[in-house]
């Protein structure tokens, strides 16, 4: 059980304090440019509110485009938090206690911009509350709003729980308003011994409980295309190839938040190189298991060379979506996989540039998913080949900035490193693994029979 | 209950296009603009599609009439999230304007692409706004529209029968594309009805369906082609 000594935890751990305390300069510079960027969208979408989706580049048979496409692109990064954080938790991996909170919290955020892009892609956005109000559960779209609700408030929980031994810290270190709303925030936490207890518990019961529900909120969103019998749709492998697809983009999210933050808010001592090296295996290993499903997926159609599912296929691989496909392949195979494979090129740099080439990548996958299927379908319609148009780009340059915004905001108000659970480390964890590990060993053999 | 149906033997359509242009003007869907036309936006319930087999000079070309197959199992009324397109309990795949949110999703789903999108708002030349026809809604920009089989003209035949006192019978009711096709390539009716034309023309070995295998089941029925 770790002290609750906010006093101590400032002179310790001040790198952690310092963004919160003391704004940084040019962090003014910042928002005001993501502001711009900001309200530079919300006239695009003011736009196409008016004069409704005829506005962006869509057509038929090519239905969805980038806002679908940054939906599951969004849900995916939503990966990054509470899926793996959840996981190293479980797995008591001890280099998780500096990067848990980055995880958490990207996936809170991220997860409004999904949903936003399906409201963004509505036609009639003004009835979006049908879905509730007239809910017709065959509709894998149900599915995903049932899903993803769940995610989200399960997402919150989990990030909010173990930001409450922090809240404390930060309560009785703060001053004006701030100590009001920490102390609201809080909720009386003073660290006896049963809220430890208590907060531990649940922690733990949290990172059970959200691990099935990360997993089948992507499956969902996967078959929202897999349950139609459209070409390159229709696929039972979806799911799993979703959820392999989001982890990936989710650690590659992930690695870029780190060293960002890293380099801004000097967090050296935080996200050492072994944090990188560690993360860099684990975004190895999702890009061999990406290569597995891939191949997997496009041997199975081109053998079987059903004349409807290759026009799909051949679209993607020397037809009009082919620059998609192959800028693909590069960005989340050949580029991440030969910078991870190599321990010396796994550095900081090096994961930093992977983790970027795999999140355009996944975009690039789930684009190459969404709009080559629509664009061939079975009967013949003319063909018109989808360009997003400005209102479209404008949105999607919107949701990214809105994502750094908050982002950025949630940096300023909460320390981006677990305070409680870096001193736990130290005081309690330290000794508690060496105990561990002799319990893995064989018995000592000296006299005693084991009992 | 009927189980409304349409039959088309290709052999005697010529692709003169007057059902296209029939139901148009019936069910009050807007003229196309150039620039919707060449961002692939038109909207047409049913239209003539070419297929040309062959080539030059050996080239032979067919019109196949596409309308919506109103499937017996239709893939789009499963993925509606708000139940605005569903089948009727006499088969018609129907949409409902007002419920439609705009998701698409149906128009994705649907292996013929019949469904349509309203990416603008309705435009009609001035003159013809008095011509629009009062038993059909106009549609509005962002929801999804497709061919109903003219079930307005259903309604008002079942009115007009009740008002003559008489039983309704399944040739008071007809939808504007049969009604005018110069060459009767198309039948419609009630697939159930044994003496019906549409009956027997489905019975016929020229018969099929389109994407039958797809096991949508269909209720418009192709004649096929002779060579």
């Amino acid at each position: 059980m770790p002290h609750l000594d906010s006093q101590q935890a400032l002179k310790q751990d001040g790198a952690i304090f310092r963004p919160i305390m003391k704004p940084t300069r040019g962090y003014a510079a910042i928002v005001c440019a993501l502001l711009a960027v900001i309200a530079w969208a919300a006239y695009a979408y003011w736009w196409q509110l008016r004069r409704g989706l005829g506005m962006t580049g869509l057509n038929r048979p090519v239905y969805w485009g980038i806002y679908i496409t940054n939906f599951v692109f969004f849900v995916g990064v939503s990966h990054a938090g509470t899926l793996i954080s959840a996981i190293l938790r479980l797995c008591r991996a001890e280099w998780r206690r500096s990067i848990t909170r980055m995880a958490e919290v990207i996936t809170v955020l991220v997860l409004f911009f999904g949903v936003g892009n399906v409201l963004l892609d509505l036609g009639r956005p003004d009835r979006a509350f049908f879905v509730i109000t007239h809910a017709h559960f065959t509709s894998p779209l149900l599915w995903d709003v049932s899903s993803i609700s769940v995610y989200l408030i399960g997402s919150v929980i989990y990030l909010f729980l173990p930001l409450i031994p922090d809240l404390a810290i930060l309560r009785d270190v703060a001053t004006g308003w701030r100590k009001r709303v920490y102390r609201l925030m809080a909720l009386g936490f003073t660290g006896t011994e049963q809220q430890w207890h208590r907060i531990e518990k649940a922690i733990s019961v949290m990172a059970v409980i959200i691990i099935p529900i990360a997993v089948t909120v992507h499956t969902v969103v996967s078959w929202v295309f897999a349950m139609t019998i459209t070409p390159m749709w229709h696929s039972t492998i979806f799911g799993p190839y979703f959820v392999v697809g989001a982890i990936f983009s989710g650690i590659g999210a992930l690695i870029t938040a780190m060293v960002i933050l890293r380099k801004v808010y000097h967090l050296e001592d935080y996200l050492r190189p072994i944090h990188f090296n560690n993360l860099g295996i684990l975004l190895l290993v999702m890009c061999m298991l990406w290569l597995y499903f891939t191949f997997a997926e496009y041997l199975t159609t081109w053998y079987g060379h059903e004349p409807i599912e290759m026009t799909v296929f051949y679209a993607k691989i020397r037809g009009p979506y082919a620059p998609y496909f192959w800028t693909m392949f590069v960005t989340c195979f050949i580029i991440p996989f030969s910078i991870l494979c190599n321990s010396r090129t796994r550095t900081i740099t090096g994961t930093f540039i992977a983790s970027l080439s795999v999140n355009i990548g996944m975009w690039l996958e789930r684009f190459t998913i969404v709009v080559p299927s629509l664009s061939n379908p079975r009967l013949p319609v003319e063909f018109h080949m989808y360009h997003p148009s400005w209102v479209e780009w404008s949105l999607m340059a919107g949701c990214f900035a809105a994502f750094i915004l908050l982002y950025t905001l949630f940096t300023k108000l909460f320390p981006m490193v677990s305070i409680w659970e870096i001193r736990e480390g130290r005081e309690v964890a330290v000794t508690e693994t060496v105990e561990r590990i002799k319990t893995y060993l064989p018995m000592e053999p000296k006299g005693e029979v084991a009992k | 209950m009927a189980r409304w149906g349409m039959a088309i033997d290709l052999d005697r359509c010529t692709g003169c296009q007057a059902c296209v242009v029939a139901c148009k003007q019936e069910n009050n869907v807007p003229f196309s603009t150039p620039a919707q036309a060449e961002k692939g936006r038109q909207i047409s319930w049913i239209y003539i599609q070419t297929e040309i087999e062959g080539e030059y000079p050996n080239v032979k070309v067919r019109f196949r009439p596409m309308l919506c197959q109103h499937c017996d199992r239709p893939p789009c009324t499963f993925v509606c999230p708000t139940s605005a397109t569903y089948k009727n309990e006499e088969g018609i795949v129907a949409q409902i304007y007002p419920r439609c949110i705009g998701c698409r999703y149906c128009a994705n789903a649907c292996p013929y692409s019949v469904k349509y999108f309203n990416y603008d708002e309705p435009h009609w030349p001035k003159q013809l706004e008095a011509s629009l026809n009062h038993d059909v809604s106009v549609r509005y920009g962002g929801v999804i529209e497709k061919c109903t089989f003219c079930s307005h003209r259903l309604t008002k035949a079942r009115e007009q029968a009740d008002a003559e006192g008489r039983e309704f019978r399944d040739d008071d009711y007809q939808p504007a594309c049969v009604q005018s096709c110069p060459a009767h390539a198309m039948v419609f009716g009630d697939l159930d009805n044994p003496h019906g034309t549409v009956a027997a023309w489905s019975e016929s070995p020229r018969a099929e369906r389109l994407l039958e295998d797809l096991g949508t089941k269909p209720k418009v029925m192709y004649l096929k082609g002779g060579a």
